[in-house]
C-alpha cells in the first residue's frame, strides 16, 4: 500500500496548500535541444540555478536585516523607543539603563542566529558544491550541483541522492524502473518504484540520452510532494509523441537511489524550486496560553505606566502653577529651556516620566521566559522514563514554546492506528464465503510447534467455494503494493533465483498488506516478487504461478479500497479488489454477502481491522474499455485526480465478494491505563480513526475509554437513515441533559463514577452533516450547538470513518468553540499531520507509518503510554514554573517601580529617581534574575511520583487557574503593598526629625547626613531582598542550585554594592554612589528599619498563603501535606505493603 | 567518548536548538538519555511547605524579638533631647549637636541633583575650568567657569549661627562650636579635594569666578583653616550631599562635650545669633535651628520604635490566630498530625 499512503497524504497536502490547478506551466527542453521547428516557437524560459539557499542572511545584510526582524518584536520595539527616547531628550535616567539590556538581549540573539546561519551557509555551501554527474556531448562530466540547470540531463549512481527534481529517462534496470527511499523527506524507510519514461527506457548509455530529443511540459513547481503533473514530447522523426507523467517518474532532491546501478534523468526543478526546498516553509507559530495572558498583563502593565506617567505629568503642571514652585531662587533652568514652548515641555515631561517608570514591563522578562522554554524542553529529550528501549528513540522537542501548554490540555485527540494500539499488525484469519481459515503460527516468521499449516472450522467446503478459496488467496497475493526486500548479506542472491525462502522478506509502508501477506504466505501461497509486470506466487504445490500486473487502481482514503488488474497466465483477466467493508459492499453484485458480514461484523465488534475480497473477471473488451479509461484520465493535464478518480469509481464495480480478512493491531502497552490517568485528570478524551465503527469501539473498550456502564450514543449514519440529523441530535441532547440538568454542571465534581457516564459514537458522513455551512439559515449553527453541547457531556467521544480533514475540522470545532478548551492532538500518520497542527498542542508518536506526524509535531514521543509523563508531570510543571515565573516577574518590577512613583510627590515631580543608575539597570538583569529562573526550570511543588499517582491533580491547574485575573490582581496588590512598605518606611525614617545621624556614636563621632542617594539605597536593598526572599517562600524544592542561586544573589548584590561604592570610579562623571552604601551598614538603624520593612512586606503574603492553607486548602495543598506525612511515617507503608503481600499468598 | 559527551551536556553548553543539535547528536550516539539526578529531574531537595503549624513559632518568636526591640528604640528616642530655635539647656554630658533645618526646599529636585560636577570637586584640572553641561544656567559667569559650579553649590546655606549662654551675671559666652568632623570623612578626603592641594588655593582658583550668589569666593570659605577651606570645607562637603526629601535638616555644628562631669550645655538663658543671609521666603521655604543629643540609635526617632511594637505586635496576634486555626483545622483537615 505504499501508494495508497502517498495518495491520501496528497490529499490533504493539497488541501493544506490550496493548490489544486495545474496553474502555470513550464517547458523543458531536454539537453537544452530545440524542439523541431515544426512545433511551437522556441521559447527557452529562464529558470533559477541549482543553488540551495536556506540562510537568511548574507554577510553584508545580517546587520540591518536581523536587527529589522528583531525590532519587528513589539517588546523589543518598545525598547528600542525608550531608549532612543533617553537619547533624544533630557530624561532621567541614562540611557545605558535601559540600552544596556536592550543590547544585551539583542546582541545575544543576534549571536545565536548569525551562528546558525553561519551553520547553515556551511551546509549550503556544502551542498551546492558537491559534485554532480552530467551528460554534456554524450559524455559524462562533473559539475558542481549549484551550476546544474533545468534541462540538464544527470547521471546518477547507486546510493547517491538526487541533487534536484529529475524526471527519470531511463534506468539500469531492465524494466526502466529504480528504487529510492525518501527517507531523508518524509521519513518512510521502505522503497518506492518509480517508473522511467516508457518511450526513453531504452537509452541506456550517455550517447544514447543525449541523442534523446524531446520537451517536457510541466506545471510550476509546487510544495506538495506527492503530487506533479506533466507531459512530455518525444520527437521520433520529428513526430512528436506525448506521453503523461506523474509522480511516479519524478525523482524528488533529498531522496536516495537504491538497489539500482545508476539512472540518466532530466532536471526540471532546481534550486529553490525544488519539492523540498518550498516545503521548507516554516510551520505558523503556536502560542501558548500561558503567552496570551502574559500579553494581556502586558497590555495592564502598558496603560498602567502610561497612567502613572499623565498623572505625573498632570499634577506637575498643576504643582508648578506657583513661580516659586516652578523656578525658585537656587534651581533655575536654563535659557533654552525657558524659552520651550510649555506643550513641547509638557510632552518631553511625559515622556521622561514614561522613561523613568518604563521598567515595570521589563526587558529581561523576555529573555528568562525564553531560556526557561528552551532550558526546560531539555528536561523533556533527558527523561529516561520517556525513552524508549525497542525503538531506541527518545522524546523529541520540535518546539519549546509549549512546554507549559501540556499542562493545560482539556481535550485530548487521538489516533487509534499506530497510536492507542501497536500497529504492529497480525494475521488472524480469513473467511472465503462463510469458511473460516486460521492459521496456527505467529508472525515475523515464527511458526509455532506442532501447527497445521491450516485449520478450517467449517465442514469441508464444496468444489466450487475451492475455486473461490483459491481464487481468494491469490487475490490476496496479487492486491497489494508490497515490495520484496532481499536479504543482503551475499551479493549473489539479489541476483540469484528467489526461492521464496527465509532470504526475502516484505516491506511496504502500510503493515496491514504486509499481515495480508505473511497470513498468506502461511496458509500455502506465497508472493515471491513482481518482476518484468509479472507477479509470481509459489502455490500449495510449490509451483510457480505467472500474473501480468496491469493495472494498479491505488489505495486512497476516500475510496478506501485499491485494487489491481492481472492477467493469468491462461490469459484470463481478472480485477482483485480489497478495501474496508463500507467501500466494497455496494459494490457486490453477488457472492455469499450475508455470511461474510456477519462474520465482519463479529470480527469487528473484537477489535479486529477487517478488510473485504472481492474479485471480477473481465472480458478483453471490457480490460480495452478500461485500459481506454485509465489512459484518458492519466493523460489528461487538468484535474487528473478527479477524473482518475472517477474512473475508478466506473471500474471497481459488478464485483464478485470472495472473502474477508481479519488483522489483529494490539493496543499499545499501557494505553488503557494511560487513557484512564487522562480521563482522572479532567480530560476528554477523543478518539479520531478512519477504522469503522465496530473495530473502533472494541478498540475503545479495551483501552478503558468506555466502560461498561458508560451509555452509548450513536450519531451515525445508520441512525439518522432511519430519523433525520434534527431529530436524532435533539434525542440526544435531550438524553444528555436530563441527566445533567438536575446538577450543576461542574466540571471539576463530575466523573465520580456514579452518575452515568456517556460516551458518543458518529461517524465521519454525520459529522460532515453537522458541519455542513448554511442549510438552513438558523439551524445549521444550531447543529453545530447541539453537537457540541452532548459532546461536553460525554466523557468520551468516538469518531469513526473520518478523513484525514475531517480529523482536523473536528479539533477545530472544538477549540473555536466557546470556552475555547486547549487540545491536544496526538497520532502517528500522515493522515493526523492536519490534526496535529491544528490542535494548540501536536504530539507525533514514533510510529511504523513514517515520521511525517513527527516532523510536524511540537512533540514526539516514542509511545503512547509517554503522554501520561509529559502531561501529568511535565506540563504539569511547566505550568506551575511558568506562571509563578511570570507572575513574580510582574510583582518584582512594580515593587521596584512603585516607590519610584511615590518619590515624585515628595521631589516636586521632577522625575528624579529614586535609585542610582547602577542598580536600575542591573535589578533585573543580575540582581534578581537567576534565582527565578532556576526556580522555574527545577521547582517541583509536589513529588513526581504523586503526580503520576494522582492525575486529579492536574485539574488543580485545569484552565489557566494561576494566571486569572484575581490571582494577578493579588500579585500586583502585594507588590503595590510592599513598595508602599518600603517607601514610608524608608520616609518615615528620613521624615524631617529623625535619622539624621548614624548610630555609632561610642566609637566615631562622624554625624553623616544622610542623602537621597541613601534614601535610594535603603529602599532597594529593601527591596532586593524581599523580592528574593518572596521567592525563596514560594520555593518548595529546594536542591542546592536554588540555596546557591538564592544566597548568591543576594550576596552578590551586597557585593556589588560595596564594590559600587568602595572606588572613585574614573570613567563616570558623577560619584554619588561613593560610600553611600557602606555608610548605611554603619548606621544601626539602618540595619533595623531593613529588618523591619522586610519582615513588614513578606507578612500578608505568609499570612494568606497558611490561611488560605489552613482553611480552603487545594487538592495539591493536601497532597503536600499528606506526602510529608508520609515521608515521616515510613513505616505505615511498610505495614500497608506487608498486609498486601500477605493478602495475595 | 560516552562520558566528555554527558560532561558537556550536564555543563549546559547546548549547541542549537533542542530540535536540530538535540537530534543530531544523538543521532550519532546512544539517544539513551543519561540517568543523572538533574537530567532526571531528580536532585535531593528540601521540600519545605508553609502550614499554620510551622510558622506559628516563627512569628512568635518574631513578636517577642520585635516588640522588647520596639519598646527600647522608643525610650531610647524618648530620652534624646531635641530643641528646636527656642531652645532649652539640657543637663546631658555628652556631644550636642547643631542642626539648620529647611522646608519647602527641593534639594531632590531633578534639575537640582545632578547640577554638580563630581570631577571640578575631586580637584580635576580641566574640570575646573570647564565644568561639566550639567551645571547649567550655573556653569560660567562673565567668561570665567564657576567653581564650584551648578545649582547646588550655587545656593550654599549661608546662614551664620552663633550660641551665647548668659550665665547668671548676664555676660554672654560664646559656646564653642567645632566645625570640623560634621561631614562624611569619605568625601572630605576622598571625594573632594582641591586642585593642586590645599596650599595657595587663590592660585589654584585662578581664571574661575565665584558662584553667583556667594559673596565671597571658594578659597575664602574658611581661611583660618587650609584644612576646611575651598572644596573640602564641611559646610559646603554637607551642602551638597543633597537630602532625600523637601523638608530636611543638617548637621552645622557640634556643641563638645566639656567633661564628664559639667554637662555639655549648662541650664540657663541661651542666645541664639544668626546672620540672616538665606531667602527662604521666595519659596514659603522655613528655616529651624535644632540642638540634640544623640544616643545609639542615631537622633531623635520614635518611628522605628513605634514600627517595631506595631509589627512585633500584629506577628504575636497572628500567632495566636494561627493557634486557633491551626488546632480548629488542620487537625481536622488531614487525620495526620503535625509533623515532628
Amino acid at each position: 500500500m505504499g501508494m495508497d499512503l502517498s495518495t491520501l497524504r496528497t490529499l490533504i497536502i493539497r488541501y493544506c496548500v490550496g493548490e489544486e490547478n495545474w496553474v502555470d506551466s513550464r517547458t523543458i527542453y531536454i539537453g537544452h535541444k530545440e524542439p523541431p521547428p515544426s512545433t511551437e516557437a522556441f521559447i527557452q524560459q529562464r529558470f533559477p540555478d541549482n543553488r540551495i539557499v536556506s540562510s537568511k542572511y548574507t554577510f553584508w545584510n545580517f546587520v540591518p536585516k536581523n536587527m529589522f526582524e528583531q525590532f519587528r518584536r513589539v517588546a523589543n520595539f518598545y525598547f528600542l523607543i525608550i531608549f532612543l527616547v533617553q537619547l533624544i531628550i533630557d530624561t532621567p535616567t541614562s540611557p545605558i539603563t535601559s540600552g544596556l539590556p536592550l543590547f544585551f538581549v539583542i546582541t545575544v540573539t543576534a549571536i545565536k542566529q548569525g551562528y546558525e546561519d553561519w551553520l547553515r551557509h556551511k551546509s549550503d555551501n556544502a551542498v551546492n558544491q558537491c559534485p554532480v554527474h552530467v551528460v554534456q556531448h554524450g559524455k559524462v562530466v562533473r559539475k558542481q550541483s549549484r551550476k546544474l540547470r533545468v534541462g540538464d540531463v544527470v547521471f546518477v549512481k547507486e546510493d547517491e541522492s538526487f541533487p534536484c527534481d529529475l524526471i527519470l529517462l531511463s534506468s539500469s534496470r531492465e524494466d526502466g524502473t529504480c528504487f529510492v527511499t525518501t527517507a531523508s523527506l518524509d521519513g518512510e524507510s521502505s522503497h518506492k518504484t518509480l517508473y522511467a519514461v516508457q518511450d526513453t527506457k531504452a537509452y541506456r548509455t550517455e550517447q544514447e540520452v543525449d541523442a534523446i530529443h524531446a520537451t517536457i511540459e510541466c506545471e510550476q513547481p509546487q510544495p506538495d510532494l506527492y503530487k506533479f503533473v506533466g507531459r512530455i514530447n518525444v520527437y521520433m522523426d520529428n513526430e512528436p509523441v506525448a506521453r503523461p507523467l506523474g509522480s511516479e517518474n519524478l525523482l524528488l532532491r533529498g531522496a536516495t537511489l537504491k538497489n539500482t546501478e545508476h539512472i540518466y534523468a532530466v532536471v526540471i526543478y532546481t534550486g529553490m524550486e525544488t519539492k523540498m526546498a518550498l516545503n521548507y516553509q516554516s510551520k505558523s507559530q503556536k502560542r501558548s496560553a500561558v503567552e496570551k495572558s502574559m500579553n494581556a498583563y502586558l497590555v495592564v502593565y502598558l496603560c498602567i505606566l502610561i497612567s502613572k506617567a499623565l498623572i505625573n505629568t498632570l499634577l506637575k503642571y498643576v504643582w508648578q502653577a506657583e513661580a516659586n514652585r516652578d523656578e525658585p531662587w537656587y534651581n533655575q533652568r536654563t535659557e533654552s529651556e525657558k524659552q520651550r514652548h510649555i506643550v513641547i515641555r509638557a510632552f518631553t515631561d511625559f515622556l521622561a516620566f514614561m522613561v523613568l517608570f518604563n521598567y515595570i514591563i521589563p526587558v529581561s522578562m523576555y529573555v528568562t521566559v525564553e531560556m526557561q522554554k528552551f532550558l526546560g524542553s531539555y528536561f523533556i529529550m533527558w527523561d529516561d522514563e520517556m525513552f524508549d528501549e525497542e525503538l531506541g528513540e527518545r522524546a523529541v522537542v520540535n518546539t519549546s514554546d509549549l512546554n507549559e501548554e501540556l499542562g493545560q490540555v482539556e481535550y485530548v485527540f487521538t489516533d487509534k492506528t499506530g497510536t492507542l494500539t501497536e500497529n504492529n499488525m497480525e494475521f488472524i484469519e480469513c473467511c472465503v464465503d462463510g469458511h473460516v481459515y486460521v492459521p496456527h503460527a505467529i508472525c515475523n516468521g515464527q511458526v509455532m510447534p506442532g501447527a497445521a499449516s491450516m485449520d478450517m472450522i467449517d465442514t469441508s467446503p464444496g468444489p466450487g467455494a475451492r475455486e473461490h478459496e483459491e481464487l481468494f488467496f491469490r487475490a490476496l497475493c496479487l492486491c497489494h503494493t508490497v515490495q520484496v526486500k532481499e536479504e543482503e548479506t551475499v551479493d549473489g542472491i539479489k541476483h540469484g533465483l528467489h526461492q521464496g525462502k527465509s532470504t526475502s522478506f516484505y516491506i511496504s509502508s502500510s503493515p496491514d498488506e504486509v499481515a495480508l501477506v505473511e497470513g498468506m504466505k502461511r496458509l500455502g501461497f506465497t508472493y515471491l516478487r513482481l518482476k518484468d509486470s509479472h507477479m509470481e506466487i509459489l502455490n500449495r504445490e510449490d509451483e510457480i504461478e505467472r500474473f501480468e500486473l496491469l493495472e494498479v487502481l491505488t489505495f486512497d482514503s476516500v475510496r478506501r479500497r485499491m485494487s489491481v488488474i492481472v492477467r493469468a497466465s491462461t490469459g484470463e483477466l481478472y480485477l482483485f479488489c480489497k478495501g474496508a467493508d463500507s467501500a466494497i459492499f455496494p459494490r457486490v453484485i453477488s457472492g455469499k454477502v450475508d455470511e461474510v458480514k456477519a462474520r465482519v461484523e463479529r470480527n469487528a465488534v473484537e477489535g479486529l481491522r477487517t478488510l473485504c475480497v472481492a474479485y471480477r473477471p473481465l472480458s478483453p473488451e471490457q480490460y480495452e474499455e478500461v485500459c481506454h479509461l485509465l489512459s484518458g484520465a492519466k493523460l489528461a493535464l487538468q484535474d487528473r485526480d478527479k477524473r482518475l478518480a472517477e474512473a475508478y469509481y466506473l471500474i471497481e464495480k459488478d464485483l464478485i465478494l470472495l472473502g474477508a480478512t481479519a488483522v489483529e493491531d494490539r493496543l499499545q502497552e499501557k494505553a488503557a491505563d494511560t487513557i484512564e490517568s487522562l480521563h482522572k485528570a479532567g480530560m476528554k478524551v477523543w478518539v479520531l480513526t478512519g477504522d469503522k465503527m465496530e473495530t473502533a469501539a472494541a478498540t475503545c473498550y479495551a483501552s478503558k475509554l468506555f466502560h461498561r456502564n458508560t451509555q452509548i450514543l450513536e450519531l451515525t449514519t445508520k441512525r439518522t437513515e432511519e430519523q433525520s440529523l434534527h431529530d436524532v441530535l435533539f434525542d440526544l441532547s435531550r438524553t444528555v441533559l436530563r441527566q445533567h440538568g438536575g446538577m450543576t454542571r461542574d466540571t471539576f465534581s463530575g466523573l465520580s463514577g456514579d452518575c452515568t457516564d456517556y460516551g458518543l459514537i458518529i461517524d465521519g458522513a454525520t459529522l460532515s452533516a453537522v458541519m455542513r455551512p448554511g442549510q438552513e439559515d438558523s439551524s445549521s449553527g444550531n447543529y453545530k450547538e447541539i453537537f457540541l453541547e452532548i459532546c461536553r457531556n460525554c466523557s468520551a467521544v468516538l469518531c469513526c470513518r473520518m478523513a484525514p480533514l475531517q480529523k482536523a475540522q473536528i479539533v477545530k470545532l472544538i477549540k473555536d468553540s466557546k470556552e475555547h478548551p486547549i487540545t491536544l492532538a496526538i497520532g502517528d500518520g500522515a493522515n493526523d499531520v492536519s490534526m496535529i497542527l491544528e490542535a494548540h498542542v501536536g504530539i507525533g508518536i514514533m510510529g511504523k507509518e513514517g515520521r511525517q506526524a513527527v516532523r510536524n509535531s511540537d512533540y514526539a514521543i516514542p509511545k503512547f503510554k509517554h503522554l501520561k509523563k509529559i502531561l501529568l508531570v511535565h506540563g504539569h510543571y511547566y505550568y506551575i514554573r511558568i506562571s509563578e515565573l511570570v507572575q513574580y516577574f510582574f510583582y518584582k518590577n512594580v515593587c521596584f517601580i512603585f516607590p519610584q512613583f511615590l518619590y515624585q510627590f515628595f521631589c516636586g515631580f521632577s522625575q528624579q529617581p529614586l535609585y542610582d543608575t547602577a542598580y536600575l539597570t542591573l535589578y533585573n538583569i543580575s540582581f534578581t534574575s537567576l534565582p527565578i529562573l532556576l526556580y522555574s526550570l527545577i521547582e517541583q511543588h509536589i513529588n513526581m511520583d504523586i503526580l503520576k499517582k494522582d492525575p486529579s491533580l492536574y485539574r488543580d491547574i485545569a484552565k489557566n487557574s494561576l494566571l486569572r485575573w484575581p490571582i494577578f490582581i493579588y500579585w500586583t496588590i502585594l507588590g503595590v503593598y510592599d513598595a508602599i512598605v518600603m517607601f514610608f518606611g524608608a520616609y518615615f525614617l528620613f521624615d524631617n526629625t529623625t535619622f539624621t545621624s548614624n548610630g555609632q556614636l561610642m566609637t566615631t563621632n562622624t554625624q553623616m547626613m544622610f542623602g537621597n542617594w541613601t534614601f535610594g539605597t535603603l529602599v532597594f536593598t529593601v527591596l532586593v531582598f524581599t523580592v528574593t526572599f518572596k521567592l525563596a517562600l514560594d520555593t518548595h524544592y529546594w536542591t542546592w542550585i536554588n540555596h546557591f542561586v538564592i544566597w548568591g544573589s543576594l550576596i552578590f548584590f551586597v557585593v556589588f554594592s560595596l564594590l559600587w561604592g568602595g572606588i572613585i570610579w574614573p570613567f563616570l562623571n558623577y560619584q554619588r554612589m561613593y560610600y553611600v552604601f557602606m555608610q548605611m551598614l554603619s548606621s544601626g538603624p539602618a540595619w533595623l528599619s531593613i529588618i523591619l520593612l522586610i519582615t513588614a512586606s513578606l507578612l500578608p503574603d505568609v499570612v494568606k498563603k497558611v490561611i488560605c492553607r489552613a482553611l480552603w486548602p487545594t487538592t495539591t495543598e493536601r497532597i503536600q501535606f499528606k506526602g510529608r506525612c508520609l515521608a515521616s511515617e515510613p513505616s505505615t507503608i511498610f505495614m500497608l505493603s506487608q498486609t498486601s503481600s500477605r493478602i495475595s499468598f | 567518548m560516552a562520558s566528555s559527551y554527558n560532561a558537556k551536556e550536564e555543563d549546559g553548553h547546548h549547541s542549537g536548538a533542542p530540535a536540530h543539535g538535540g537530534a543530531a547528536a544523538a543521532a550519532a550516539k546512544s539517544k539513551k538519555p543519561d540517568n543523572t539526578a538533574f537530567k532526571q529531574q531528580r536532585l535531593p531537595a528540601w521540600q519545605p511547605i508553609l502550614t499554620a503549624g510551622t510558622v506559628l513559632p516563627a512569628f512568635f518568636v518574631i513578636g517577642l524579638i520585635f516588640i522588647p526591640i520596639g519598646i527600647g528604640l522608643f525610650v531610647t528616642s524618648n530620652n534624646i533631647r531635641e530643641f528646636e530655635v527656642t531652645a532649652t539647656p539640657t543637663r546631658d554630658t555628652s556631644n550636642v549637636f547643631m542642626y539648620y533645618g529647611l522646608s519647602n526646599f527641593y534639594q531632590n529636585h531633578r534639575r537640582y541633583v545632578k547640577s554638580r560636577d563630581d570631577s571640578q570637586l575631586y580637584g580635576d584640572r580641566s574640570a575646573l575650568t570647564n565644568p561639566s553641561k550639567e551645571c547649567e544656567p550655573y556653569r560660567m559667569s562673565d567668561g570665567q567657569a564657576i567653581a564650584p559650579c551648578g545649582a547646588i553649590a550655587n545656593s550654599l546655606f549661608n546662614d551664620t549661627l552663633e550660641l551665647y549662654h548668659i550665665d547668671s551675671n548676664g555676660t554672654r559666652n560664646t559656646i564653642p562650636l567645632v566645625k570640623k568632623g560634621i561631614a562624611w570623612w569619605t568625601d572630605k578626603h576622598v571625594k573632594f579635594r582641591n586642585p593642586g592641594g590645599n596650599n595657595n588655593l587663590t592660585a589654584a582658583f585662578r581664571g574661575t569666578s565665584k558662584p553667583v550668589n556667594w559673596r565671597k569666593p571658594v578659597y575664602d570659605l574658611d581661611p583660618s583653616d587650609p584644612d576646611n577651606n575651598g572644596f573640602i570645607n564641611e559646610d559646603f562637603i554637607v551642602w551638597m550631599r543633597t537630602a532625600a526629601l523637601p523638608t530636611f535638616r543638617k548637621l552645622y555644628r557640634i556643641i563638645q562635650k566639656k567633661a564628664v562631669t559639667t554637662p555639655t550645655l549648662p541650664s540657663g538663658r541661651y542666645v541664639l545669633n544668626i546672620s540672616y543671609n538665606y531667602p527662604v521666603l521666595s519659596f514659603d521655604g522655613r528655616k529651624r535651628m535644632i540642638l540634640s543629643t544623640i544616643s545609639w540609635m542615631g537622633g531623635k526617632n520614635p518611628f522605628l520604635g513605634i514600627a517595631y511594637i506595631t509589627v512585633g505586635s500584629i506577628c504575636f496576634f497572628l500567632g495566636v490566630v494561627l493557634l486557633i486555626i491551626h488546632h480548629k483545622y488542620d487537625t481536622r483537615n488531614n487525620s495526620a498530625d503535625i509533623p515532628n
